[in-house]
């Protein structure tokens, strides 16, 4: 006989895991690490039950690549990492959370607006945001905390260019997407912020009818409201969920590679001699600070079988991205920051698999120009804070830092 | 070096455009990945083979049987 069917999950180490408080850089304790492997493998899961922790760069591909698994945290069972509201009701387009046609249905129409070539078209605003937010920095300080100038608002502007939301409602849309991931505001101001933005998109969904632009809620408007294929309210859910989904991520990943490069400041000297370094530069920060630290959670609707592992139909997986971005098997000396490693872009911080980052593009593009105007304006740039000093933000649905004091 | 790409699987990552722009591209209307040329110069193929590899749900077949016969 197998494994029996109760399990004592009280032996099982708590998940999500608790980064190092000594190094932002350090994603599981060696403490976690050895409760991981006492317990073969499973976590005890937030909200009761347990998983199976993938960590493994081949297995993670498999995991993600393999249809038996489902990402819809409304099934019975589903190993549910944050609290999650209890309906559907202004979720219905938030294709994360969905599987099979339901997913793809909208996922197909957002493909093309994310496709390099029309990246390439908004990089200057990007730029023009990237500036905008340095010219800021530079009269407040210094000194300057570089997550508040910086990091947050030039994901939400790029977000405000992409989705057209016209620039007198800039500041109204920065403040509350802010709010929204304030690690100080509590259900009630988070709930707030989503009504508040909720309200503006919805009006400016409604403009775009009649007042069309060229940008996505536009087109989408035109191309997929007006002829019935898309319910207005699905539109406004898949604007928030593009917000959500690209406002915390790129800032967190905008600090956390501004204080790599920090501690590295030979990398950032060459970055200001050699552009062309950021491209490599920008996956190995991916791959280093992988920000989505608690993993993709998913619920197996069928039996499989994960890197030589059976997982039975119900059982519940987290494909641990920051564990198979520095699996040895693929980055050689994977503790070791290294710009110029040439693995580097096999690393899986955009996940893997139908739901990969669609974002991903202008993920990079940020990244890329956020990082080589900062190397090049400001190049005395430092930090006294350490990385045991440096506020982190554990608790958060992406890992980032919630502070980063600079000078120059 | 042939490729083929299937586009039912595509999920329009542009990951196989960001690695070899003169081998993939995607279609303006939907997104979805459509080949330049599917003969490829034996060059690219080191190319090839990675955006194969970062295929996030390995829609990119090469078959290595030679071209010519
Ligand atoms: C460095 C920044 C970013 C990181 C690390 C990141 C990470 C991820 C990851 C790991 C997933 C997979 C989720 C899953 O499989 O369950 C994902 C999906 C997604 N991301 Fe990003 N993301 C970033 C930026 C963005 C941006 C800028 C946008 C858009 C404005 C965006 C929009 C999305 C959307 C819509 C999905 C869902 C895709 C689907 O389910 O098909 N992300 N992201
Ligand atoms: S890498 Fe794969 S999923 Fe992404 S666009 Fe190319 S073929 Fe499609």
């Amino acid at each position: 006989m197998g494994e029996v069917a109760s399990v004592d999950v009280t032996a099982f180490p708590a998940f999500p895991f608790i980064g190092s408080d000594d190094d932002p850089f350090i994603p599981v304790r060696d403490y976690d690490l050895k409760h991981l492997d006492e317990s073969t493998g499973r976590i005890r899961l937030p909200f009761g039950g347990w998983a199976w922790l993938i960590t493994k760069h081949e297995d993670v591909r498999q995991l993600l690549r393999h249809p038996g698994f489902s990402s819809d945290q409304y099934r019975p069972g589903f190993p549910v990492l944050n609290p999650i509201p209890p309906t559907r009701e202004g979720a219905s387009g938030l294709f994360i959370f969905m599987d099979g046609d339901a997913h793809s249905r909208f996922r197909r129409m957002l493909t093309a607006e994310f496709m390099i070539k029309n990246i390439r078209r908004i990089e200057p605003l990007i730029e023009e945001t990237v500036n905008e937010a340095l010219g800021r920095m530079r009269e407040i300080g210094p000194p300057a905390d570089l997550m508040n100038e910086f990091a947050l608002p030039v994901p939400s502007m790029t977000i405000c260019h992409l989705l057209g939301v016209p620039y007198s409602d800039h500041d109204f849309f920065q403040h509350h997407s802010r709010a929204i991931m304030d690690r100080n505001s509590g259900p009630a101001e988070v709930g707030a912020a989503m009504e508040a933005l909720n309200g503006l998109l919805g009006d400016l969904i409604t403009h775009k009818r009649t007042h069309p632009g060229e940008d996505l809620l536009s087109r989408l408007v035109t191309e997929r409201v007006i002829p019935g294929e898309l319910k207005e309210e699905e539109l406004l859910s898949m604007a928030m969920l593009l917000l959500v989904a690209g406002h915390e991520t790129t800032a967190n990943m905008i600090g956390m590679s501004a204080l790599a490069l920090l501690e590295h400041p030979e990398h950032l000297d060459a970055l200001r001699e050699d552009p062309g370094l950021a491209p490599n530069l920008v996956e190995e920060l991916l791959r280093y600070c992988t920000v989505v630290r608690t993993g993709l959670p998913r619920l197996a609707l069928e039996d499989a079988v994960i890197g030589g592992r059976e997982i039975k139909a119900g059982e519940s997986v987290v494909a641990m991205l920051s564990m198979a971005n520095r699996d040895e098997s693929v980055f050689h000396d994977p503790e070791f920051f290294d710009p110029r490693r040439n693995e580097a872009h096999r690393h899986m911080a955009f996940g893997f698999g139908l739901h990969q980052c669609i974002g991903q593009p202008l993920a990079r593009a940020e990244l890329r120009i956020a990082l080589v105007q900062l190397a090049k304006q400001f190049p005395g740039l430092r930090s006294e804070t350490t990385l045991a000093d440096v506020p982190k933000r554990h608790e958060a649905v992406t890992f980032g830092l919630g502070e980063l004091p600079v000078t120059w | 070096m042939h490729i083929t790409v299937d586009r039912d699987l595509c999920c329009g990552s542009g990951n196989c455009v960001e690695t070899v722009p003169d081998v993939f591209d995607q279609d303006s209307r939907d997104g979805m990945v459509l080949l330049r040329i599917s003969q490829p110069p034996e060059h690219l193929r080191e190319a090839v083979e990675r955006a194969a590899q970062l295929c996030p749900v390995g829609a990119i077949e090469i078959s290595h049987r030679n071209s010519t016969d």
